[in-house]
């Protein structure tokens, strides 16, 4: 890309030498960047297969000394940590979280997009409005009424009041601004009904926007920690609350949380991976202003 | 439904003595109200809020447009760099905080962090332990090691909107680099930059995991660098004083304050249309 041809997106320029030296300089600060990035994620394989003796020695010594597979084996038969109780708890309630804000937010976003009126002009600034006042900011009350219902303790009390997210109705109705009309009303002259319209022509032709929002929503449900450090007792505890349970502890076995964490972070970073070119393309169509 | 029941039902519960309870007792009008906005955990729980704010919103907002510019032009790299910064994202607060406490920032001789400083000459610091404000470098540093790479997405989103005709414009008339960044790309990323920078205070006024996983130890949390959140989760649910009534009332006080930020945004975006009439 030293040629002065390059033309990918903004602010190119013709390179002299100068320019080409500047730009291996680049690379080189990028590169130890990266390094410094992706750091974190060496240091918890480094721990979870480093010994006691070693974690805790003086000397930091980068190469692992401990490196078995048993050190993952006997983590999930502890019973103590329950890590595979933990992991599936936060796979119900991350999948289930993830399915319904997307099937909820598409629709409304779908509705706002395609059905301008007063009442959804109303509807929308209060979705505006309501993307400034996060969740977590009222979860005292958000507790109150989940425990009203019932629901501490339960999938539900989980799920159902963090599910409404306004920025991923935001998303869709900004994306689906840009749906082409004419394949709805050629589907509509087929005689289909918006209903089938919505879920049958709409949806499968916006899987790109449908990915981003699934993907955002995933880490963010995986990820969650105060809700459920709330709503979660021993039926729904997941895997964030159990790391920090034992974080917070005395007398850490420091390989075995560090294990744990390596775990934790694996589902969500092997989604991301996967899917984090729909989350950029998303992000970059339906764009912030 | 769960968005404005919660802010109608903290609204109603807040003039109420309710503790321990979630049925309202007692009404109290104001007091719990006048109790907060005297209160100097309270005062101190925004003062925190705002010396996290004051670093990481700039900080983070600086570095994630760094980014987003330099691997702009950066060529064939450019989608294993932008996945790289990225990746953090992907990692929960609360894995990054086990990473930060046990790992970078341990007090003890054996910390990454320490093990340089020893290896440099330096006596090892205590950074979590309260003793002095070293907690703040490990504060700001996860943040901003976990959401940079989130909002140079979005900068880089805002970037690609920029017509390319107008920087061949200013080649033309040999606009340097730097007034090329001051006179196009920034005027132009106005309406993102907003964006981000709300985002990022909204984001650093919500500060919860990190700052609950890094400094509380078995039950009990440290009573200094407490930030509104987590004041509020120790007066109404985690704490034992259990004053859901208070909590209420703190709800109220934190949302109005996000109520204005968002209002100085928004005055912020349309100023500048508003000149021109």
């Amino acid at each position: 890309m030293s040629s002065a041809t390059s033309s990918t997106s903004a602010g190119r320029m013709v390179r002299g030498r100068s320019g080409r030296v500047g730009h291996v300089v680049k690379i080189v600060v990028l590169s130890l960047l990266a390094v410094l990035f992706l750091l974190p994620f060496y240091v918890i394989f480094r721990n979870a297969f480093t010994s006691e003796e070693t974690f805790v020695s003086p000397d930091w010594r980068w190469i692992p000394d401990n490196l078995h597979f048993s050190v993952i084996t006997d983590l999930f038969s502890d019973s103590d940590l329950d890590l595979a109780t933990a992991m599936m708890h936060s796979a119900v309630q991350s999948i289930g979280q993830t399915v319904l804000t997307v099937a909820v937010s598409f629709m409304a976003g779908y509705g706002l997009a395609r059905f301008p009126n007063k009442a959804t002009g109303v509807i929308l600034k209060l979705t505006v409005l309501t993307l400034m006042v996060p969740a977590a900011v009222t979860f005292v009350p958000s507790f109150i009424m989940t425990s009203e219902f019932g629901w501490i303790d339960s999938y539900r009390g989980l799920i159902i009041p963090v599910m409404f997210s306004a920025f991923a109705t935001y998303l869709f109705r900004q994306s689906l601004l840009g749906f082409p009309k004419e394949l709805e009303e050629a589907a509509e002259l087929d005689g289909a009904n918006p209903w089938t319209v919505m879920w049958r022509v709409v949806l499968p032709n916006s899987m790109g926007i449908v990915a981003a929002v699934s993907t955002i929503t995933f880490i963010g449900a995986w990820n969650a920690f105060l809700w459920p450090l709330l709503v979660a007792r021993d039926n729904t505890m997941t895997i964030q609350l159990t790391l920090s349970r034992f974080m917070t502890s005395q007398g850490i076995d420091y390989a075995q949380l560090f294990a744990g964490a390596l775990i934790a972070i694996a589902p969500v970073v092997i989604v991301f991976l996967f899917l984090q070119r729909y989350l950029v393309q998303g992000m970059a169509t339906s764009g912030l202003d | 439904m769960f968005v404005y029941v919660p802010i109608v039902w903290s609204a109603y519960l807040s003039f109420f003595d309710a503790r321990a309870t979630i049925r309202p007792t007692q009404f109290v009008g104001l007091a719990n109200y006048k109790y907060l906005l005297t209160d100097s955990l309270f005062l101190n729980s925004m003062l925190t809020f705002i010396v996290f704010a004051v670093f990481i919103v700039p900080l983070t907002y600086v570095c994630s447009l760094a980014l987003a510019l330099a691997l702009d032009n950066v060529g064939r790299l450019r989608a294993f760099f932008r996945s790289v910064f990225f990746i953090p994202t992907a990692c929960s607060y609360v894995v990054a905080a086990m990473i930060w406490r046990l790992s970078f920032f341990n007090g003890a001789r054996f910390g990454l962090m320490n093990s340089v400083l020893s290896s440099l000459g330096f006596e090892p610091v205590d950074w979590l332990g309260g003793s002095n404000s070293w907690y703040w470098v490990a504060l700001v540093s996860l943040r901003l090691w976990l959401q940079v790479g989130y909002y140079m997405i979005l900068l880089i989103a805002g970037l690609n909107q920029i017509p390319t005709d107008t920087y061949e414009a200013a080649a033309i008339d040999g606009a340097s680099g730097w007034r090329r960044l001051r006179y196009i790309t920034l005027p132009q990323l106005r309406a993102t930059s907003a964006a981000v920078l709300m985002l990022l205070l909204i984001g650093a006024f919500q500060a919860f995991d990190e700052f609950y996983n890094m400094l509380s130890t078995a039950g009990a949390y440290p009573p200094y660098a407490r930030p509104p959140l987590v004041h509020l989760y120790l007066i109404s649910l985690g704490g034992s004083q259990q004053d859901l009534g208070l909590g209420g009332a703190g709800t109220m006080i934190l949302t109005a304050i996000i109520v204005v930020f968002g209002l100085a945004q928004n005055w912020w975006v349309t100023r500048p249309d508003r000149r021109q009439q």
